[in-house]
């Protein structure tokens, strides 16, 4: 082949363009397309406003959602008293009932208070115990922290340092009370409080700010640039990035401690297992003596287990089952019913043009009404639950299995079928014998992918009150503080369809490879 | 066990044979019936789960059922149209049921267009957003999962496990998590199934491009063309019609999945349907479904008859999920 230099091809080019500049509209097609997608967006940006969304959006909570996704907080506040503080904790902290945590140090002192109305309320019922189910004890347990840390007197006066039941209402005592509360962030970061003065450090830099008459916040100097005060006088409030923050009031200082892990995941503070090693809570099951005389130890730390106040394993697991007989229950009678209808509709099979055209018809619409409207449409019916989903499964997949099965009795090979004939069988031995054969392992291999992706479809529908994990999952995402039991389901719905395409998977090739044979 | 034959006495290694033969039929008949033994329990603890942890028990609920449907049947023939194109109802008593021009959305003064057009006109444009963004970002990420363009084996598997990410997480978790963030709307359905689409598509489309013709690629590697240049003359032009047709199957799918996410709180003809139903307006409700059963099948069969346009008459994989 004869060697071109450069030159000597631009001239080439020059001398033929109709035949090096392709057709006019292979060149412009792409730039129309493209244009008419520019075009299509900009007009999809003004249609959904999503400008004004992105910009109204709560970007800064996203950060801690999605840290909710794999931590917890520990919110306890510290109020400024008369010359002492209250440090207290909600009352369903994640550390249980009179936490005293090593990152919270407290510094106690002897004072003297004025009694307060109201402070000298009638000691803690302890909380509903270990037996009762969950929204029980939720009711009940509430009385439990209602003045902060109550408990044993003596023990609360000893080590926590905080102000126990006043016997009898008095105008002034002397009680030992804290003064001095300190909340380490990091090693390098923490918060100390004392009555009128907060100082913050974090890293090298200080921040100490004034409570100006019990209200004002006044910091000294300039606000560093991981504080943030709205207008003089305002809260501040100090980051420390996944560690926390802490609101600085001019009342009391609400501190939020981040700790990476999912907290109380085995057993709720309720439990007498709560906060015991894996080695400590064997000892007590295997060797231990019964916690509760009605059950043995092993039955306690279960049941404990299953109705974990935060986690709710069990109802979780109960729902989840749901979902996987939804999918099930639903695909398998989809099968059996669309199974002898493919037969009627198949044209090879069954010779009336009526009634094939109006089975495929009847597909059609089962399979093009979605499933979201079968499935609103039976959780009507049936109330919510998973019969609605089973339903709304069976009634879509009969439309697909049909058209699937009857397209797949229309390929078959007509061989096999005339010899069965030609030995003067029976039209049903015809059907079993000569067609059965070809198209079994394919149906199965259909419904087998089905039952897979249906797994996926069940949680989703579930949403709309089809029962099933998706409803569970749907509320727990609505009250948007729970995003770690949202993680802790959607790793098990990860879990059950990886597992459900596993077995699916291998038994089609297996149905395939028979096939193949 | 009846090894009493009536014909001619075998000999023994025919009849040897014949008893493996029995043996054998008698182990699949064995393993046939187990299966079916096994698949009736099975059904038959599932449905009586189903029904014992229901709201509702089946046989209590299923006048209920039939009460619904018949409800469901509108007042006269033409009250679902009237429903469907806003048109006032004579049954008008001033409650939102038969109030069916409250929803018209108007366009100039006069010119309007019926609420129920509008929110599937919404639906559809929630599928194509999420389709092309789907498609967009497929595009880019499917070449570096291909074994036969990306030599570097940590991006490939890092790409492909990230797109095994995107399909499997629960659609309903990623709209469920945007809707906290940026309140109720159609953004967070967009950015729901344009995140699964992402995944899917970029699966289908890196096993289309492993399977392309390499020998254009190496043409041009020879010419001395990098990696952008190879992939874009060399692969793309091969490609594009499966990429395409591969998309409008996805549009298709993503035209259901944006109404199930409208019904949860992304908006679209979904949510109200859903409304719909509940508040038992039989005429709204059935001209809801008419109107997305009549969507449904209009997309499914252009997109069939696009498709077979851009590959001929390649058979596709029949498939809703996934």
């Amino acid at each position: 082949m004869a060697h071109l230099d450069t030159a000597q091809t631009r001239e080439l080019i020059a001398r033929h363009p109709q035949v090096f500049a392709g057709s006019m509209r292979k060149r412009v097609t792409g730039w129309l397309v493209a244009l008419g997608i520019v075009f299509y967006f900009v007009f999809a940006w003004s249609f959904f406003s999503i400008g004004q969304v992105v910009t109204n959006a709560n970007w800064n909570i996203a950060g801690g959602y999605l840290a909710d996704w794999v931590s917890y907080e520990v919110r306890p506040d510290i109020e400024y008293r008369d010359g002492y503080l209250k440090v207290s904790f909600p009352r369903f902290s994640p550390l249980g009932e009179n936490p005293d945590p090593d990152w919270l140090t407290r510094r106690s002192e002897t004072v003297e208070i004025r009694a307060e109305s109201g402070n000298a309320e009638a000691g803690a019922t302890p909380s509903a115990g270990f037996l009762g189910s969950l929204p029980e004890a939720n009711a009940k347990g509430g009385s439990g922290n209602f003045l902060g840390p109550v408990g044993d007197a003596a023990e609360s006066a000893a080590a926590v340092g905080d102000i126990p039941n006043a016997p009898a209402p008095q105008t002034t005592r002397r009680e030992e009370a804290v003064v001095e509360a300190s909340v380490r962030f990091s090693p390098q970061s923490h918060v100390d409080v004392a009555p009128g003065l907060v100082s913050v450090t974090r890293g090298d830099e200080t921040l100490v700010l004034d409570i100006a008459g019990g209200e004002r916040v006044e910091p000294r100097g300039a606000l560093p640039a991981w504080a943030f005060q709205r207008e003089p006088g305002a809260k501040v409030i100090v980051r420390f990035g996944f560690a926390g923050r802490a609101e600085i009031e001019g009342d009391e200082v609400k501190i939020r401690r981040r700790f990476l892990g999912w907290e109380n995941f085995f057993f709720d503070t309720r439990s007498p297992f709560w906060g015991l090693s894996a080695g400590e809570v064997a000892k007590i099951v295997l060797f231990g003596e019964r916690l509760n005389p009605q059950k043995s130890n092993a039955a306690l730390a279960f049941d404990n287990f299953l109705n974990n106040a935060d986690w709710q394993h069990g109802d979780v697991w109960l729902k989840l089952l749901q979902t996987i007989v939804m999918a099930f229950a639903g695909t398998v009678l989809a099968t059996l019913i669309a199974f002898p209808l493919s037969f009627a509709a198949a044209r090879n099979i069954y010779p009336s043009r009526a009634a094939n055209f109006l089975f495929k018809r009847f597909f059609d619409f089962l399979r093009s009404v979605d499933m979201l409207i079968w499935a609103l449409f039976f959780t009507r019916a049936f109330g919510p639950g998973p019969l609605a989903g089973i339903s709304a499964i069976f009634f879509t997949d009969t439309g697909t299995f049909g058209k699937l099965y009857s397209e797949a009795l229309e390929n078959i090979d007509d061989k096999q079928r005339e010899g069965v004939r030609s030995v003067g069988a029976s039209p049903s031995a015809v059907q079993r014998y000569g067609v059965l054969p070809q198209v079994l392992p394919v149906f199965l291999s259909q419904s087998l992918y089905f039952w897979e992706s249906n797994t996926r479809s069940a949680t989703i529908i579930g949403a709309v009150g089809a029962g099933g994990i998706g409803l569970k999952l749907w509320e727990a995402m609505r009250t948007n503080s729970d995003w770690e039991n949202v993680a802790y389901m959607v790793l098990l719905i990860l879990l059950v369809v990886f597992v459900f395409d596993t077995i699916s998977s291998t038994l089609r090739h297996r149905l395939m490879w028979a096939k193949n044979r | 066990m009846s090894t009493t034959t009536h014909g001619p006495a075998l000999s023994p290694a025919a009849q040897s044979i014949e008893r493996h033969w029995q043996e054998m039929a008698a182990r699949r008949r064995l393993y046939t019936i187990g299966g079916i033994v096994f698949l009736v329990l099975a059904m038959g603890g599932s449905l009586w789960f189903a029904n014992a942890s229901n709201a509702g028990k089946f046989f209590d609920r299923l006048p209920y059922f039939f009460d619904f449907v018949g409800q469901l049947m509108p007042r006269d023939g033409w009250e679902v149209w009237r429903a469907l194109f806003d048109l006032p109802s004579p049954y008008d008593d001033g409650s939102l049921k038969y109030n069916y021009p409250e929803g018209r959305v108007y366009l100039t003064e006069t010119l309007y267009l019926p609420e129920y057009f509008y929110k599937m006109l919404e639906t559809i444009n929630i599928a194509l957003v999420a389709t092309l963004v789907g498609f967009g970002l497929g595009f880019v990420l499917c070449f570096l999962a291909a074994a036969n363009l990306t030599t570097r084996r940590w991006l490939r598997f890092f790409v492909r496990r990230f797109m095994e990410v995107l399909r499997a997480f629960p659609e309903i978790v990623i709209a469920g998590f945007f809707l906290a963030i940026l309140s109720i709307g159609a953004v967070p359905a967009i950015i729901a199934v344009a995140i699964h689409t992402i995944g899917a598509l970029g699966k289908m489309f890196f096993e289309v491009v492993e399977n392309a013709d390499m020998r254009p690629e190496e043409g041009l590697r020879a010419a001395g063309a990098n990696w952008v240049e190879r992939v874009w003359f060399a692969i793309v032009p091969q490609v594009m019609p499966n990429f395409l047709s591969y998309a409008l199957l996805r549009l298709e799918i993503n035209v259901r999945a944006s109404t199930i996410i409208g019904a949860v709180g992304g908006g679209g003809i979904g949510e109200t349907l859903r409304l719909s139903i509940s508040q038992t307006h039989e005429a709204k409700t059935l001209a809801i479904v008419l109107l997305l059963f009549s969507t449904i099948v209009a997309v499914d069969q252009f997109s069939a008859w696009l498709r077979r346009r851009l590959v001929g008459d390649q058979a596709f994989e029949f498939g809703r999920g996934g």
